[in-house]
């Protein structure tokens, strides 16, 4: 198998969480969108390290991504339960009060 | 001497002492109880004290004529060329004031605690009594013409808010100003002689002055205008002919008031500046104080006359016996115008204060309101009888001792000046004068019937604090306190003179003539053993003494020895036949003297107790005399249309002026500035603040375009991040 295949795959992912994250309003729903795109970068770290690196960098790398989604995970989905207690709903739009 | 002189060391507090309880009073008079008199009687009973501790370290322990006490510390000293020494000199004469203040002053004090009981403003009489005292006692104690200076206006000051401490009365507040106004005058020219002196010689002190002046550094015209410049001082001060308008409306203070500083003191500063400034008058300067003393003394005995007030009465008199002083230092009679001051003081503040226990009695000044009071107040009327035969000039009382001296002299000027034989012969006609009004003032008063029969059954004498004074007082007027051991004429001798005469004039026999009083006191002098000098006073006298005599012989140097020698024996021959005249006058005028004071106390028994001339047909008879001297010799309107319409015209042209001319240019200037600071205005308002609104108005509009970019939707920001990357990419691609 080729990198450019894998880069493909990556993109792809990277982009459906583009979408999720531009076109839905819901928190949980841009978690996961954040989640395909970091998913998408680890993938990407995983591939250039097997094809082009020596080393295992790319591979500690998407280890610590890893880890940093689920701390990033958690810390969000705390967020969005408070903000269900006060506001009534994940929906971020309705999240505006230090706006106005 | 012994050198325990405590009282001497400590002089300085007497005059702090008064100083202390007008603060006191003034500050807490209200709340303390009787409301603060007796701080002011303890301070100056102390002073009292002290004042006679001092009279029995200088006068019988001293027992000299040259003793002197001088302490001095520089006090101001600018560029080394303008020095003023603070200090204290007591001498004999300073010794004698010191008693006659404090003592007249004590018992004027005492005197008021009855006078003044339930006046509203009871402590602060007392705090301007103190601040007097302090004043006078100062003025006796300086030992340089600068301090004398601020003493003397201070009791001016002092003068000023006593005359007027019932200022709601509109005549008070009138006189005083008028005391003030006319004291101003004469100061005037006590601070030009000031000035002069001070510019040629450089000092202030009096011994440095007298020193000054022996030496020649002040000569001639200049010394005898200085002299006459000193002297408007004691004009004003001591209410001699030109300005003596103010004291008669000075009666207008309380009574107490006119006995302490109308009568006893401050009127008498003048007279004891003249005293303290003897040595630098030129003949011509007191020839100049010679006669203003004598048209004084005439006109006011004569305004006495007329008079009905029995205040007014007495302050005219105040004002003759005062021109009796000036004319007595006028003919170079030292000691006999300063004995007058000291007599008169006693006698004449016993009779003040004996008129207000009888003004006190009646509620009235007028003398015809009065009659018979003698069964009323036995006490207030033998006082009051005791202080007029000694105005009069009776032996045995101390006006005759004083009076008959300053006569003695000016007998014996006139005599050797003949051309001025006015000097001699009005005082003694108004000797007589005196001794009748006198006595026309106390047979009205306290003999005869009662005219007024309300005032007189309310009559009652007085109570002890107000007797008391009296009765000391009457015992000074007798003259055994003045001629035991004939230690006044023996003590007060006159200073030798600091004049030099002129170089040109020295040898000619007119100016020698001329400065003939001069010379008899000199004479005088020579015969005080010199000697009894003691160790540590200093004697400036004779170091002045022996000046004038070589100065006197320096424009002879150029013709030799032998000339000079034969001036100084014509001086000799001079000098004896001056001493020879001055015997014969005193004898003479004595006689003369006693002579007119019994024809005018005579002509008083006449007229008002015997009744063989009716006082009304005499007044008929010469109506407009009477007219004339009633209404003062027409000097206060005189003034009004002369002086005081001319002040009151410049005064109003400087108004015209000042609101014309100053105040236009001022409202010019004003008008100009208002204009262009509003076109100022203008511009800031809109050039200005438009800029700075300006920029606040864009960076609100560019804000509100802005802050619509800032939606706050992820959506959004991450929509404007692909597409920049897609624009990155497509930059990049092509």
């Amino acid at each position: 198998m080729s990198l450019d295949k894998f880069l493909v795959v990556s993109a792809a992912l990277f982009c459906c969480g583009l979408y999720t994250i531009m076109t839905r309003r819901n928190g949980v729903a841009l978690l996961m969108g954040v989640e395909l795109i970091l998913n998408a970068a680890n993938i990407n770290f995983v591939a250039f390290s097997h094809y082009l690196g020596k080393v295992m960098g790319g591979q500690i790398f998407a280890v610590f991504v890893i880890v940093i989604a689920a701390a990033e995970a958690a810390v969000a989905l705390s967020i969005f339960l408070r903000l269900f207690a006060t506001a009534g709903s994940v929906e971020v739009d309705t999240a505006d009060s230090l706006k106005n | 001497m012994n050198e325990t002189n405590f009282f001497l060391k400590y002089a300085y507090i007497i005059p702090l002492l008064p100083l202390s309880s007008f603060f006191i009073n003034i500050f807490f008079g209200k709340r303390l109880p009787r409301k603060g008199d007796w701080v002011s009687l303890l301070t100056i009973v102390t002073a009292l004290v002290m004042a006679i501790g001092i009279f029995y370290e200088v006068i019988v322990q001293g027992f000299s004529p040259d003793f002197k006490y001088h302490v001095t510390y520089p006090w101001l000293t600018v560029m080394d060329r303008f020095h003023v020494n603070i200090g204290i000199l007591v001498d004999n004469l300073t010794a004698i004031m010191l008693v006659v203040v404090t003592l007249v002053s004590t018992l004027v004090h005492l005197f008021s605690v009855g006078y003044m009981h339930g006046d509203p403003k009871y402590n602060r009489f007392f705090a301007y009594l103190s601040i007097f005292s302090f004043s006078m006692l100062g003025l006796v104690l300086s030992e340089s013409v600068f301090f004398l200076f601020i003493f003397w206006e201070l009791v001016g000051l002092s003068s000023y808010l006593l005359i007027g401490f019932w200022f709601e009365k509109k005549s008070a507040s009138y006189a005083s100003k008028k005391a003030f106004i006319t004291n101003r005058v004469g100061d005037f020219g006590f601070l030009a002689g000031i000035l002069i002196i001070f510019a040629a010689t450089g000092v202030f002190g009096f011994d440095e002055i007298f020193a000054s002046v022996a030496a020649g550094k002040l000569t001639g015209t200049l010394l005898t205008m200085a002299g006459i410049g000193l002297f408007c001082g004691a004009v004003g001060k001591s209410a001699q002919f030109p300005l003596h308008v103010w004291l008669p409306d000075a009666m207008e203070g309380p009574t107490p008031v006119s006995a302490l500083i109308h009568a006893a003191t401050m009127v008498a500063a003048g007279v004891y500046l003249i005293g303290r400034m003897y040595p630098v008058f030129t003949a011509d300067a007191f020839l100049v104080i010679a006669y203003t003393g004598t048209v004084t003394l005439f006109i006011a005995a004569t305004i006495a006359l007329a008079q009905n007030d029995i205040k007014k009465i007495l302050a005219y008199s105040t004002v003759s016996q005062l021109g009796f002083m000036v004319c007595g230092l006028g003919v170079g009679g030292y000691t006999a115008g300063l004995a007058h001051l000291a007599t008169h003081a006693g006698f004449k503040a016993c009779m003040f204060l004996g008129s207000g226990s009888v003004i006190h009695a009646v509620h009235s000044q007028d003398i015809f309101d009065m009659g018979e009071l003698r069964k009323k107040m036995p006490i207030t009327f033998v006082t009051f009888l005791i202080g007029t035969l000694a105005i009069a000039g009776v032996p045995f009382f101390s006006g005759f001792f004083s009076k008959d001296m300053i006569l003695g002299d000016a007998l014996a000027f006139a005599m050797l000046n003949p051309k001025h034989y006015a000097l001699f012969i009005v005082p003694m006609f108004t000797a007589g004068l005196t001794a009748f009004y006198m006595f026309r003032l106390v047979f009205v008063t306290f003999f005869g019937h009662a005219r007024d029969h309300h005032k007189f059954d309310h009559a009652h004498e007085s109570p002890f604090t107000m007797a008391f004074p009296l009765i000391v007082l009457a015992l000074l007027s007798f003259a055994f306190p003045f001629e035991h051991n004939n230690w006044f004429k023996t003590l007060i001798v006159k200073p030798k003179s600091a004049v030099v005469l002129p170089a040109g004039a020295g040898h000619g026999a007119a100016p020698k003539h001329e400065a003939a009083p001069v010379a008899a006191g000199e004479a005088k002098h020579e015969a005080t053993p010199a000697a009894e000098v003691a160790p540590h006073a200093v004697a400036p006298a004779e170091q002045a003494a022996v000046a004038p005599a070589e100065h006197g012989a320096a424009p002879a140097a150029g013709h030799g020895a032998v000339e000079t020698a034969g001036i100084s024996a014509e001086e000799k021959e001079h000098a004896a036949h001056v001493k020879h005249v001055t015997h014969v006058a005193h004898g003479i005028a004595m006689y003369m003297s006693l002579a007119v004071a019994g024809t005018g106390i005579l002509l008083a028994i006449v007229v008002y107790i015997l009744g063989w001339i009716d006082p009304a047909k005499v007044k008929a008879a010469c109506l407009p005399v009477h007219t004339f001297l009633a209404n003062k010799w027409y000097f206060d309107e005189l003034y009004e249309v002369t002086i005081i319409a001319l002040v009151m015209a410049a005064a109003r042209a400087m108004a015209w002026f000042d609101q014309k001319v100053v105040d236009g240019a001022v409202n010019l200037v004003a008008s100009i500035n208002k204009w262009a600071c509003m076109f100022v205005g203008r511009f800031d308002n809109l050039v200005v603040d438009g800029a700075v609104n300006a920029v606040a108005n864009a960076t609100i509009g560019g804000g509100t375009v802005l802050r619509r970019l800032q939606t706050g939707k992820i959506y959004h920001y991450a929509f404007v991040l692909v597409g920049g990357v897609v624009v990155l990419f497509l930059l990049k691609a092509f």
